[in-house]
């Protein structure tokens, strides 16, 4: 038996949680205080993903421009993910939104522009 | 001289939803005057998610969150005007204002809506000993240069102060490429989210060291070197605790000042625990017609509470206008007291004006209070609690009351019982 301990991020309460663990599967979540909490605690525990958002750069343009993906992605993926991003190098310009980058990384996330790039 | 009805100073998050809502409630006499390029105010460089979640439902990032209600403005056709510079206004309403296309210019304003945000306490601030090489830096300006210039702050980072912005900019700096190697924090606890110590600093394994300060910064041209110590309960370096770290940027996220400088010219009553405005619960300031929202009043961790309270803010302001809202008078409210824990209380008087209906107390416990409730005192009687497993510095408290509740009252105080 195995209990490990997250501090749930989905808002900005941060509850404490407790995950049970029996041979790498969940059996309890405690010291949530919402359903996403638990489902967070789950997640956390035998498979953990983020969102990333980070920078990009267009190809015809100076400033960078933010993104994120449209899913969370596997935490171990994180630095190869940025840096396919960084290495992407669309065209401006591009509004809020678009698609930048399909399946990042074959995590079968989109990278999506979030603010608009004249 | 220009004429207008409810002037907005300031068109972030605050300004904007208070515009939004002072053209719901039926005016149609507003203009924003903001000093950027855009609009959408600090929520344009914050390209990471979290926002959003209470008011929308969903998880946006910054400048998602800042196109909703820059999207209402435009819908609306709300007067604005951009690279606008405030530089005075005075208890009559009258504001001075600069820009590039129209040079100096004055409006007389039926009312005003202070939105103006906060600035970054600055190593000047903190005095911290030591040459001063370039790489000395607040997070948000870092944040600022990051993510809307392009430009990394330095290759070596250490970070005084485990705020939020700090912990988020800690995050983005790994993320590209920056070594983070150590956050200082001065206080036994962090006054940023837990989530964010979370996803932030532990994802990363980016230590923290709490009771500690920069004693020191070293480096000619740039920043070679900080030297750190621990502080003891009166917050002063421990002798003998001293330790060197290598690096070429010293970040400082040490704690947001509400941007009051026009307040004080209008002559608006300024409260020293908030560091903003002294104001009754329609968020109206000491000079009749002077309202405030958002940061400017009191610094909040989450938009979405500063689009709401800006939104009341917005109401208020149209009902003034039109007659319906007495001008502020503090001599004929109930003062609001903080009690034992309690920090950072708005609003701090309660006017005769609203018989009916609720309205919001917010505040900021002191430290951290675990099994505990926040209690609100009208003379000897408690009005309202509300118990919560955790109360800390870094999560502003709101307790909803009945106008009712107080009526009467002499005096109304908020404090934390522990049980």
């Amino acid at each position: 038996m195995e209990e490990r301990q997250f501090i749930c991020i989905n808002c900005p309460m941060g509850c404490r949680l407790t995950v049970t663990l029996e041979d790498g599967e969940v059996t309890s979540v405690s010291g949530n205080t919402c359903k996403r909490g638990e489902v967070y605690g789950r997640q956390e525990a035998t498979a953990p993903r983020r969102v990333l958002t980070c920078l990009m750069r267009a190809a015809n343009r100076e400033k960078p421009f933010s993104v994120k993906t449209s899913t969370p992605v596997p935490k171990e993926l994180l630095f190869r993910c940025a840096d396919q991003v960084y290495r992407t190098r669309p065209n401006a310009p591009i509004a809020m939104g678009d698609v930048v980058i399909h399946d990042l990384c074959g995590t079968g996330a989109d990278v999506l522009a979030t603010q608009d790039l004249a | 001289m220009k004429e207008v009805d409810i002037l907005i100073i300031g068109g972030g998050s605050a300004g904007m939803a208070a515009a939004a809502a002072a053209y719901e409630q039926g005016s149609r006499s507003i203009l924003i005057l903001e000093r950027s390029d855009r609009l959408g105010g600090i929520l344009c460089q914050c390209i990471h998610n979290g926002f959003g979640l209470h008011r929308y439902k969903e998880e946006l990032t910054g400048p998602e969150y800042a196109r909703r209600n820059v999207d209402v403005i435009l819908e609306r056709q709300i007067p604005y005007m951009l690279h606008t510079f405030v530089l005075d206004i005075t208890p009559d309403k009258v504001v001075t204002a600069m820009n590039p296309q129209e040079g100096l210019f004055q409006i007389q304003a039926k009312a005003i809506v202070l939105a103006m945000g906060c600035r970054e306490r600055s190593r000047g601030a903190l005095m911290i000993p030591g040459t001063r090489p370039a790489g000395v830096i607040t997070a948000g300006a870092a944040q600022r240069y990051l993510n809307l210039e392009g430009y990394l702050p330095g290759k070596k980072v250490v970070i005084l102060g485990s705020g939020d912005i700090g912990l988020i900019m800690a995050r983005q700096f790994v993320m590209e490429g920056i070594e983070v190697k150590e956050v200082v924090e001065l206080m036994p606890f962090s006054s940023g989210l837990t989530r964010n110590i979370s996803q932030c600093l532990n994802d990363f394994n980016i230590p923290l060291s709490f009771s500690s300060t920069v004693i020191e910064i070293k480096g000619r041209s740039r920043v070679s070197s900080v030297v750190v110590a621990k502080v003891g309960p009166d917050r002063k370096p421990i002798p003998g605790t001293e330790r060197e770290i290598e690096c070429d940027t010293l970040l400082i996220s040490a704690g947001l000042i509400p941007e009051n400088e026009l307040s004080k010219a209008a002559g608006v009553q300024m409260s020293p625990s908030t560091k903003g405005a002294v104001v009754d619960d329609n968020l109206q300031t000491s000079v009749p017609g002077i309202f405030a929202c958002g940061n400017v009043l009191h610094v909040h961790d989450l938009v979405d509470n500063v689009s709401a309270e800006s939104e009341d803010v917005g109401r208020s302001a149209a009902r003034y206008v039109a007659g319906q809202l007495p001008d502020s008078d503090f001599s004929n409210c109930i003062p609001v007291r903080e009690g034992s824990g309690v920090g950072g209380l708005v609003p701090q008087f309660i006017s005769h004006a609203n018989a009916e209906g609720t309205f919001k107390l917010m505040f900021r416990p002191r430290s951290i209070y675990r099994n505990a409730a926040a209690c609100v005192y009208a003379d000897g009687t408690c009005v309202a609690r509300k118990k919560a497993m955790v109360l800390t510095p870094g999560e502003m408290c709101e307790i909803l009351l009945d106008h009712a509740a107080v009526q009467g009252a002499e005096t109304v105080t908020v404090k934390i019982e522990e049980n």
